[in-house]
């Protein structure tokens, strides 16, 4: 919403300075944007300094010159004057200048080889002199500190750009924005100057409006002007048009957009002659065409508000006229119509048919529909007195009556709501200078709601308008209480921020990447679950929505490793989605590692990341956050995207169903697919919504402190048991067989190759054997032992290596 | 007695000299070994009257604690002199560099996600979630938001089926109607979470992040939300004192409502929050709207209260001078290193925010 402080002072009178005003606006709830003056073409011309010059290597009589106009960068500019030289102020043209002499537009050009940005001007371009000799010279006294000003004064007024909030229509009109500066105290409002307007004779177009469901158009006011003179509009109109940022067009379109612009009151002028007998207000039915005003051809759907006549479709009312009925400059005769039409079926018809116009922008948030009078007035006397013509008297349709709809307020709100107490009178000030009308019944108000104010339908909305209008800097500011409800927060919550941490403390750096991804790489990570397109996506490439963390973390990688990085290690702690169901939806932590472990290390020798350094991270992360190693389960199953031989699952028991986490090598044909050129790629993921809640928590008491200082005793075994058998299995068949004595088992050594049969392999292990209630002997150990390796030789057909 | 006195003499002297260990092992044998000196004197105690044999026994054994320490003495400081030059060879050059560690990082926006959980902690907010699929009643029709209202336009949805039923949710304010619908006021929570608009450019990015915030019950009105943003915004800027600017403002979801300025000023090019007469907006806010409640089951005659949405993001840019809003999501390996925070440098209330 634009205006200039002129025009709203022709609706409100105000000694308050410009600045005053624009701070008001701000604190009433209209948001000012910008206040500045409107653009010229005058404003290219900059006060400029020449900081050097130099020869110019293809031209003896040019110079290339170094000019300061007041930015960071100085500019080079290729200039033919004999007085350009060192330190000469002078008036700089930009490239896109117009010159005022010859009208000539300045583009960035080469001149002999040499790229000259924008242009030193004579004094006889800038239409200052004839003089035409040499660039203008600017007086060092004068000028000196104005370098990168404008040259020519911006005598355009100064322009207010508003940012008005869908609640307020009526302030889409100059008139809404002064009556409530007005209500704040900035000022009076002024009366509509009402002439009393000649009107003759009925308006000889008949108008109806069908009776049907769902009719968007409920008032429909006209009046027939006749023998007009279309022409260009007077200067004061076009001066207007233009502050605004438009185009003046003629003068009666000029005068239905001014009459918008400062009333809030759209109108739509037809050329009478162009009109097939009479004037129907409708629904539209499926496969209607019509041209636009935009010169677009529109195929409706059934239901849409259109104005007709007996050979169709003139104009989608209120959202945009058509070219067949459409005034020229030569129309004679016009039809102004004046109507309201229904927010719900504007919004829905230029949805549909995807229209934005001003006047479908106001309908859409509710005009006044009291105003239609006051409108056709206004236009009529403005086309009068600029195009002549005889006005008819008007002719209104109405299926309904729009009164002033009622509130019962209890000014007792006001305080509960605001926490401060405003003066009754005080408030009722504020109500009846807003437009409100009221009468009193002790506490309550009966209010009269302004039908300008579609958006006020209920107490709180009162409160708003006195708070509002009074200032919100009336508000207190109390002290926060720091009672709790209920802890800051859940279990699963303080889960999340732990492991987040936790992961990030093994050397991973966290990112946070779009919930949503390219459904060819979200392809390679999908496995089973469903592919949730997005209907309308920022780019094609962003298209679904992320169905595992490796998604991006893939594609980031690798894009980290195309600028050179080799050893990274990344991680992501958020949403994937299983389905397109709110909730359906699992918070998962996703880690890859790429590259060597101790990349050119001096004293450690170099290595690719291994599915071990993840399964340490996993493993240590799990333990961190409080789950039990010991009962730990690892399966060799993984997700497809896995590598088949290198990767697993972990379970946080071994009769679980549901893994809580896996991590391995990433399958080498993705890496391959992707492109990832590295020497490793490993990763792993948790599941966070599969860990489950901590039997034992830190706020129990621990277990009573028991210890043994009886002596320890080491036993070293060599088993050879087939190759694919597991060492999880052999530790856990070992650490069954007596849990009292048996106090820890190390796999130290794992062989295949020499002495060894093919498919077989050596596992070492070292058992620590301790009792906690005397020294063993040697006999107990060598009882111990024997046992050891007859429940391993049993239990999984493996042999003892002597 | 004068045999062992000369003994002891002897020795003493002899154990002056610079000896090594084999001749230090030779005199202990010569001593006290079997037939040693010291050892035959003892031997010949049996031999002496009783009134001679306490005070030769008290000698003796003061002279074998003499020469007994005094050997061990030189022993001991030979000892220390071989493993001193042994030393001297093991010397290496301690400024190599020390076995690799690594050293991980969180993201600005967890940690400022965690730096509001802190402080709303402290004046008794929880923690809520949602999911961050809805369907159009939650993020809209619920929200006082129908479909034919305009403010509908304000807000670019990614929408996931046809019938524009499923959506990504625009804003955090979802999360109020669950809260409310699942449970008995008082409410008193904050909502951190992912939105989404479809929308991109140096500004705007099609996710970003937000935090709602919901205080609803018996008589809480304005003079508690400004008072709660204010201390919100001094806390998280570390700051004592800040300039606050309440605007009206218009949001379907609260009345009345109202966008939150902060004072800033520029020095050295940097944004310096709190002083100054610029104004920045960095909020919404207002007391919750009748209806809404009227939606989410709960009476608005007897319970009322405020809720506000925060740009995560945005703050962060703003505390940590972070400048380009779309790198926050764009992994580059070396911003995630320059703005990333130490994961031990947990924000809390009693160790302060940040370091």
């Amino acid at each position: 919403m634009k205006f200039t402080i002129g025009w709203l002072k022709e609706h409100l009178d105000t000694k308050i300075q410009d600045n005053g005003l624009i701070e008001k606006l701000t604190d009433i709830g209209l948001e000012v944007e910008s206040f500045e003056n409107l653009n010229s073409d005058l404003d290219n011309f900059k006060v400029a300094k020449i900081i050097n010059t130099e020869q110019h290597p293809n031209a003896d009589r040019l110079r290339v010159c170094d000019v300061d106009i007041g930015k960071e960068n100085n500019v080079k500019v290729v200039c033919g004057a004999p007085n350009a030289k060192k330190d000469l102020l002078t008036v700089y043209a930009g490239p896109g200048s117009i010159i005022p002499k010859n009208n000539m537009k300045l583009t960035i050009s080469k001149i002999r080889g040499v790229t000259s940005y924008g242009m030193l001007c004579s004094e006889s371009e800038l239409n200052l002199s004839d003089e035409s000799a040499g660039i203008t010279e600017l007086k060092t006294t004068k000028y000196s500190d104005k370098i990168g000003e404008n040259f020519f004064k911006n005598k355009n007024e100064k322009v207010v750009d508003l940012s008005i909030t869908p609640n307020r229509p009526d302030c889409l009109g100059v008139r809404g924005v002064a009556r409530d500066l007005a209500a704040a105290g900035a000022g009076k409002l002024k009366n509509i100057s009402n002439k009393n307007i000649k009107k003759n004779g009925s308006q000889a177009i008949k108008v109806s409006i069908t009776k049907e469901k769902n009719q968007g158009c409920t008032v429909f006011g006209s009046c027939l002007i006749t023998g007009v003179t279309n022409k260009e509009s007077p200067k004061w109109l076009k001066e207007k048009i233009i502050s605004l940022g438009q185009k003046p067009i003629s003068a009666i379109v000029d005068i239905t957009n001014y009459v918008m612009l400062d009333l809030n009151r759209p109108l739509h002028a037809y050329d009478a002659d162009k009109i097939d007998k009479e004037i129907i207000v409708r629904n539209s039915k499926k496969g209607e065409t019509f041209e636009a005003l935009d010169n677009k051809q529109y195929k409706l759907g059934n239901d849409m508000c259109v104005i007709s006549d007996k050979s169709g479709v003139l104009g989608l009312g209120g959202v945009i006229g058509g070219t067949r009925s459409g005034t020229e400059i030569n129309t004679k005769n016009i039809l102004l119509e004046s109507a309201y039409f229904v927010p719900r079926s504007i919004r829905k018809t230029s949805k549909l048919l995807n229209i934005d116009t001003d006047a479908k922008f106001r309908f859409e948030r509710g005009i006044d529909p009291r105003s239609i009078e006051l409108g056709l007035s206004k236009a009529a006397e403005l086309i009068s007195e600029i195009c002549g013509g005889k006005i008819s008297n008007f002719d209104i349709q109405k299926t309904n009556k729009y009164e002033k709809n009622k509130i019962k307020f209890n000014v007792s709100l006001f305080e509960k709501i605001t926490g401060f107490k405003v003066d009754d009178n005080e408030i009722l000030k504020i109500l009846t200078d807003l437009g409100f009308e009221f009468s009193k019944k002790k506490l309550e108000l009966d209010l009269k709601i302004p039908t300008w104010r579609p958006d006020i339908t209920q107490p709180i909305d009162i409160v708003e308008e006195i708070v509002r209008i009074k200032g919100y800097d009336n508000i207190k500011t109390l002290e926060p209480e720091k009672t709790k409800i209920k802890d800051t927060l859940n279990k699963q919550q303080k889960l999340f921020h732990f492991l987040q941490r936790s992961v990030a403390s093994k050397g991973y750096y966290e990112t946070v990447t779009w919930s949503f991804t390219d459904s060819k790489i979200n392809n390679f990570f999908k496995e089973n679950l469903k592919e949730i397109k997005i209907v309308n996506p920022i780019s094609s490439d962003l298209d679904v929505l992320r169905n595992s963390i490796f998604t991006n973390l893939t594609f980031y990688l690798k894009k980290n490793l195309d600028r050179g990085f080799k050893d990274m290690s990344l991680f992501e702690i958020g949403p994937i989605f299983k389905n397109s169901k709110p909730g359906e939806q699992l918070t998962v932590i996703g880690a890859i590692k790429s590259g060597k472990v101790s990349r050119l290390n001096w004293n450690e020798k170099e290595r690719p990341v291994d599915v071990f350094d993840v399964k340490k991270d996993l493993i240590q992360t799990l333990v961190e956050a409080g789950y039990d190693r010991k009962s730990f389960f690892i399966r060799d199953k993984s997700p497809s995207y896995y590598h088949p031989g290198k990767a697993g699952s972990v379970y946080l028991d071994k009769d679980d169903i549901e893994p809580v986490a896996y991590f391995g090598d990433i399958h080498p044909n993705i890496v391959k697919k992707l492109d990832i050129k590295t020497e490793g790629l490993v990763g792993f993921e948790i599941y966070l919504d599969h860990l489950k809640e901590n039997k034992v928590k830190l706020k129990d008491q621990k277990p009573n402190f028991g210890y043994s200082d009886y002596q320890k005793s080491e036993r070293d075994f060599a088993f050879i048991v087939d190759k694919n058998f597991k060492a999880q299995d052999l530790i856990e068949i070992i650490s069954s067989i007596d849990q009292n004595l048996i106090r820890s088992i190390k796999i130290f050594d794992i062989y295949e190759g020499e002495n060894i049969p093919n498919n077989k392999k050596s596992i070492a292990i070292n058992v620590i054997i301790q009792s906690s209630e005397k020294t063993l002997e040697e006999s107990d150990l060598e009882k111990i032992n024997k046992l050891i390796i007859s429940t391993v030789e049993n239990k999984s057909g493996a042999k003892i290596r002597s | 007695m004068s045999d062992i006195k000369k003994i002891k003499d002897e020795y003493l002297n002899k154990l002056d000299s610079d000896l090594n260990v084999e001749i230090l092992n030779q005199i202990k044998t010569e001593l006290f070994g079997k037939n040693g000196k010291i050892s035959n004197s003892f031997k010949s105690l049996g031999s002496l009257p009783n009134d001679e044999r306490k005070k030769f026994a008290s000698d003796l054994n003061s002279i074998k604690e003499e020469l007994q320490y005094k050997i061990d003495f030189k022993l001991q400081e030979i000892e220390t002199k071989e493993i001193n030059s042994k030393l001297e060879n093991e010397k290496v050059d301690v400024t190599l560099p020390e076995r690799e560690f690594s050293r991980g990082k969180i993201h600005p926006v967890s940690q400022v996600i965690d730096e509001i959980s802190s402080i709303f902690s402290e004046i008794g907010f929880s923690v809520e979630e949602g999911p961050d699929i809805e369907n159009e009643h939650y993020n809209f029709t619920a929200l006082n938001t129908p479909d034919n209202h305009p403010a509908r336009d304000m807000h670019d949805t990614f929408y996931l089926d046809n019938n524009k039923e499923l959506l990504l949710r625009t804003h955090t304010s979802p999360v109020q109607v669950r809260t409310m619908l699942n449970g008995k006021p008082p409410f008193k929570i904050i909502a951190p979470g992912r939105t989404y608009r479809s929308d991109s450019d140096q500004t705007h990015s099609p996710m970003f992040h937000q935090v709602e915030g919901l205080h609803i019950d018996k008589d809480i009105n304005m003079g508690h939300l400004k008072g709660c943003l204010n201390y919100f915004i001094k806390s998280f800027f570390e700051v004592d004192k800040i300039k606050m600017r309440f605007r009206p403002s218009h949001f379907p979801f609260t009345e009345p409502s109202a966008e939150v300025d902060i004072g800033y000023e520029i020095k050295n090019g940097k944004i310096v929050i709190g002083e100054g007469d610029k104004w920045l907006e960095i909020l919404g806010c207002g007391m919750v709207h009748p209806n809404v409640l009227k939606n989410v089951k709960v009476n608005p005659n007897k319970y009322q209260g405020y809720a506000f949405g925060i740009g995560i993001d945005r703050l962060g840019m703003l505390k940590y001078g972070i400048n380009d809003l779309r790198a926050f999501f764009e992994t580059d390996y070396r911003w995630l290193n320059h703005f990333g925070f130490d994961p031990l440098d947990v924000p809390s209330n009693y160790r302060g925010l940040s370091r």
